[in-house]
């Protein structure tokens, strides 16, 4: 029996926004325990919250980078449950008029191309968080209580776990190039919650599902989807019936462990905040969001192809916007895409640790210049590179201290040429009688003359315009 | 000579031109607060605090400098108000420590007028109520007969300024909370349009009701008082950045000729005390001998104003108090586990009626039946809106009683929680609406008892409240 995998996604995002969603308090990843906090996200009675009109722009930018339509009326309501974590007891999220809604991600696995469907996008809190002392205790930071977020919910388009991480790879950089957030699941700006059910292949009726949670890494969302989906087939092909429940995965052991099930399920009993009033944006408003987004990477994409790169070189340059931004600016100064795409790709790319590039828009562009213009051979500019990686030195410098500069002085080199010519007649005379390759033993030669400095592509066709 | 017996306006005069001090003010308000402590009006008295912001003022008088005029006039706050450095207890098990880390915006106004703070007012707790008896530290009683209830929820508030223990309170009205005790007292209670007076660092009961009000001896008073209270902050979402910016003081024409006074008709029915009756109609054929129009009018919708509001606040109250969870503060004690660190923290916390409301909320918000309930309870609110509206269409305000009863005995209704809450029958279509809303003593029942009437205003027209409402109250024997 063959069976379909049904998935559904549901991301959170954290937005880089200076202050949190409802309060002026510090949005900052990293200080000391409870510091960031006022009566307001702390739940202290009395408190009110007031919306930071930031989050909302950023949260409508995450909607127009994955084709979302812009609700102008929307509501914030209250999800109503008890955890330390929670200090209002309530998360102040969205239900029945979200910020964004419908969308698309186009993803391509292994070269086959597909569509997942965006449900919404809405914008919430988030939750303080629980730290485990180590000593058998737990004690709450209210550092990340009311952080805006965005969640991020996805039709049941996606069908396997290679799918899965695909979007994941995709969602992450095309909201890295618009700002609104780090993205680095790390860190916990980003996280993914997993549904999944099975049915047999072809069968319009879904399965039961489960929710997976505590996936920390995209490696981990691989490994769950593959566990899960054959835990479920294991279950149905041993007759019994799927638990809807939630389940909390375990990278140390690969496996899933009961969270809650469906008798303990929360009634979240929402309704619209009365403190806070309805978000109404006007299409004036939208559109003005969406002049200020970045370039995005759909767009570089296509503008790379224009420039004449393959979709195998796009791909790759639009993968990182610190890559992609990289190869703009050298290109802007160097103007030819071939060749800065080629150099980029096949060896900054291989360089680069951590996004990290070592060598100066500035100096990498000289550097191209030189070998655009034949001043030093291609192999004299990877030599240049390793030099100039990860230091102070310019390229001028160091091809002016290697010596390295080639001598394209179409005078000088025919001068050579024809002493080469005249000293190695039997070389010509198997050139001449249909040896091609002879005349490699005659570059050979010139090379040596010009103590390695000439222009081989210039020595190549003097030497056929003196020979044939 | 004792000055207790005096009004804002009166005092201020006298402190304005130096017959008498702050510190001998704030002295004789506390020398009754303690002769009268029996009533129970107050859950903490801040004799010291007091004193000092009272001699301050002093001070400051003396050197010439040009001060308010609440400057070094005895107040109380409601328990469900934040002072910083001072205890919020909402006269409950649940915050008996709790000490307020922030002024409500209301006291950082009231501060700036340099007011002298003398107490924190009982309240029932948590302001779900009306008797106060539903307090954690017993109800405040009847300055008039300490056997009967002060009501509720700002009762603590009243009894202070009826039994001069201060000269005006702020209170909190959700359902009447400031005007149903001001009746039951024989003071004057505004509830101000929603949005005109800031809700932050107020300890929420029903977000979308709540507002504070002054609990005053006269109508005049009430203006001085709003004056300090009202005005737009951007710390709250709900608080109106359009409401009028005017002297409330300066509402006082002296004359209700032409003004258009509604009766609405449902509310002069089946459940109305005669003698309190009797008392509403006479002020009726007052405004009328004044040159007023009575206009006979009904509201159909206004019955279903009770079942609205018990439905909206109690969701409302269900998810405020959820914050009440024993993590951050409130009671300390080992328990063996979050779940049992949340029950016993709420069980042994929160009083009867609290429990009361916070299950009826979370039932009407609950899966299954939201709609019927709550989704319900808020197209009612639309009609009754709307009624409204319409009413104002042919009348300027709306004169009803404010009780349907005169104050009863302590212990009378505590079992009976739904003649209880029939007390607010006039009272709650008034929040239910945003609508502004004044009650002044008219008068007594046979028991000795006062009695209450109630003018009801459209948004933002306490001008024409207050003016109607000194009409009647400046000629009435105090």
């Amino acid at each position: 029996m063959e069976y379909d995998v049904v998935i559904g996604l549901e991301v959170h995002c954290e937005l880089k926004t200076n202050t949190k969603c409802f309060c002026g308090c510090k949005n900052e990843f990293g200080s000391e325990p409870n510091s960031n906090c006022c009566p307001v996200c702390l739940g202290f009675p009395g408190a009110l919250p007031v919306l930071n009109k930031k989050a909302v722009e950023y949260a409508i930018m995450a909607g127009l980078a994955f084709d979302c339509s812009i609700n102008n009326y929307s509501v914030f309501e209250r999800k109503n449950y008890f955890y330390p974590d929670l200090s209002k007891a309530y998360q102040i999220s969205q239900l029945e008029y979200p910020l964004c809604i419908n969308g698309k991600v186009n993803i391509n696995v292994g070269g086959v191309k597909k569509t997942v469907r965006l449900n919404r996008i809405h914008l919430e809190e988030d939750a303080g968080k629980l730290v485990h002392d180590g000593v058998g205790g737990t004690v709450v930071d209210y550092n990340r209580g009311g952080v805006p977020l965005i969640e991020i919910v996805t039709e049941p388009d996606i069908s396997s776990a290679d799918e899965a991480v695909a979007f994941l790879e995709t969602l992450k950089n095309t909201i890295s190039y618009t700002g609104i957030s780090d993205v680095k699941m790390e860190e916990g700006s980003l996280r993914c919650d997993v549904n999944l059910s099975v049915k047999p292949k072809g069968s319009d009726k879904l399965g039961t599902r489960t929710e997976m949670k505590n996936l920390n890494s995209f490696k981990a969302v691989y490994r769950a989807i593959n566990y899960e989906q054959r835990r479920q087939i294991e279950e149905i092909e041993d007759g019994n019936k799927i638990i809807q429940q939630t389940l909390r995965w375990d990278d140390s052991i690969g496996e899933t462990k009961s969270m809650r099930n469906k008798e303990d399920s929360q009634d979240y009993r929402y309704f619209p905040d009365p403190d806070l009033l309805p978000v109404n944006i006007t299409n004036e408003e939208i559109e003005k969001i969406k002049n200020s987004l970045p370039e995005l990477p759909t767009k570089r994409y296509e503008k790379y192809l224009e420039l004449g790169l393959s979709e195998y070189d796009a791909n790759l340059l639009v993968s990182s916007k610190t890559i992609s931004d990289y190869f703009n600016d050298v290109n802007n100064l160097v103007d030819n895409a071939k060749l800065v795409a080629n150099w980029v790709i096949n060896e900054v790319l291989r360089k680069t640790e951590d996004n990290k590039i070592l060598i100066s828009v500035e100096n990498f562009a000289s550097l191209l210049n030189m070998v655009k213009a034949s001043e030093i051979s291609s192999t004299a500019g990877k030599q240049v590179l390793e030099q100039v990686w990860g230091t102070n030195k310019t390229p001028t410098e160091v091809v002016e201290k290697l010596g390295l500069k080639q001598n394209s002085n179409a005078d000088e080199l025919k001068q050579i040429c024809e002493t080469v010519v005249n000293n190695n007649p039997k070389s010509v005379a198997d050139y001449k009688g249909g040896n091609v390759k002879a005349i490699g033993f005659l570059v050979g030669q010139v090379m040596k003359e010009s103590k390695g400095k000439a222009n081989p592509q210039m020595v190549n066709e003097l030497l056929k315009s003196l020979l044939d | 000579m004792d000055y207790t017996k005096l009004s804002i306006l009166e005092v201020a005069k006298l402190l304005s031109e130096g017959k008498v001090t702050s510190v001998e003010l704030t002295e004789q308000c506390l020398k009754n607060i303690e002769q009268k402590q029996g009533l129970n009006a107050l859950n903490l008295v801040c004799s010291e605090y007091a004193l000092k912001q009272a001699k301050k003022v002093d001070e400051m008088r003396a050197k010439g400098e040009k001060l308010p005029v609440l400057a070094g006039v005895p107040i109380t706050i409601k328990d469900n108000i934040n002072i910083k450095g001072l205890k919020t207890t909402c006269s409950s098990k649940f915050l008996e420590n709790f000490v307020a880390p922030y002024n409500a915006t209301i006291i950082e106004k009231l501060q700036s007028q340099e007011v002298v703070i003398v107490g924190k007012n009982n309240l029932d707790e948590f302001a779900m109520g009306s008797s106060t008896e539903n307090s954690a530290f017993g109800p405040a009683l009847n300055p008039h007969n300490t056997e009967y209830v002060s009501g509720g929820s700002s009762g603590g508030s009243a009894c202070a300024v009826a039994a001069d223990l201060c000269y005006a309170s702020v209170g909190t009205d959700t359902g009447g909370s400031v005007r149903q005790p001001a009746s039951l007292c024989g003071v004057v209670g505004l509830k101000p349009t929603y949005g005109l007076v800031s809700r932050y660092g107020i300890v929420a009961f029903a977000s979308s009701l709540d507002q504070a009000g002054p609990l005053t001896k006269t109508v005049k008073d009430s203006a001085v008082m709003l004056n300090a209270l009202c005005g737009y902050d951007e710390r709250e979402e709900t608080s109106n950045p359009n409401q009028p910016k005017v002297d409330y003081t300066k509402s006082f024409t002296g004359s209700v000729k032409g003004v258009k006074i509604g009766l609405v008709k449902e509310f002069f029915g089946e459940g109305l005390d005669s003698e309190v009756k009797q008392s509403v109609m006479a002020v009726a054929d007052f405004y009328k001998q004044q040159g007023a129009e009575i206009v006979e009018i009904s509201m159909p919708n206004a019955r279903n104003a009770l079942a609205c509001y018990y439905v909206l606040s109690s969701a409302e109250a269900a998810s405020n108090l959820a914050r009440f969870d024993g993590v951050k503060y409130g009671v300390s004690g080992t328990y063996s586990s979050i779940n049992e660190l949340y029950l016993k923290n709420r069980s042994n916390g929160f009083g009867k009626e609290v429990k009361r409301r916070i299950m009826l909320g979370n039932y009407v918000l609950s899966s299954g039946y939201f709609d019927a309930y709550y989704k319900k309870a808020k197209a009612v609110q639309k009609l009754i809106v709307n009624e409204f509206a319409k009413v104002f269409e042919t009348c300027d305000v709306l004169l009803t009683p404010t009780s349907p009863t005169p104050a009863f005995k302590v212990g009378e209704k505590v079992n009976d929680t739904l003649s209880m809450y029939l007390s607010d029958v006039y009272t709650v279509p008034v929040n239910i609406a945003e609508l502004p809303a004044i009650s002044v003593p008219c008068g007594f029942s046979s028991k000795g008892l006062p009695i209450g009437m109630q003018l009801i205003g459209k948004k933002f027209s306490e001008q024409t409240l207050f003016n109607v409402a000194d009409v009647f109250d400046s000629r009435r024997a105090k």
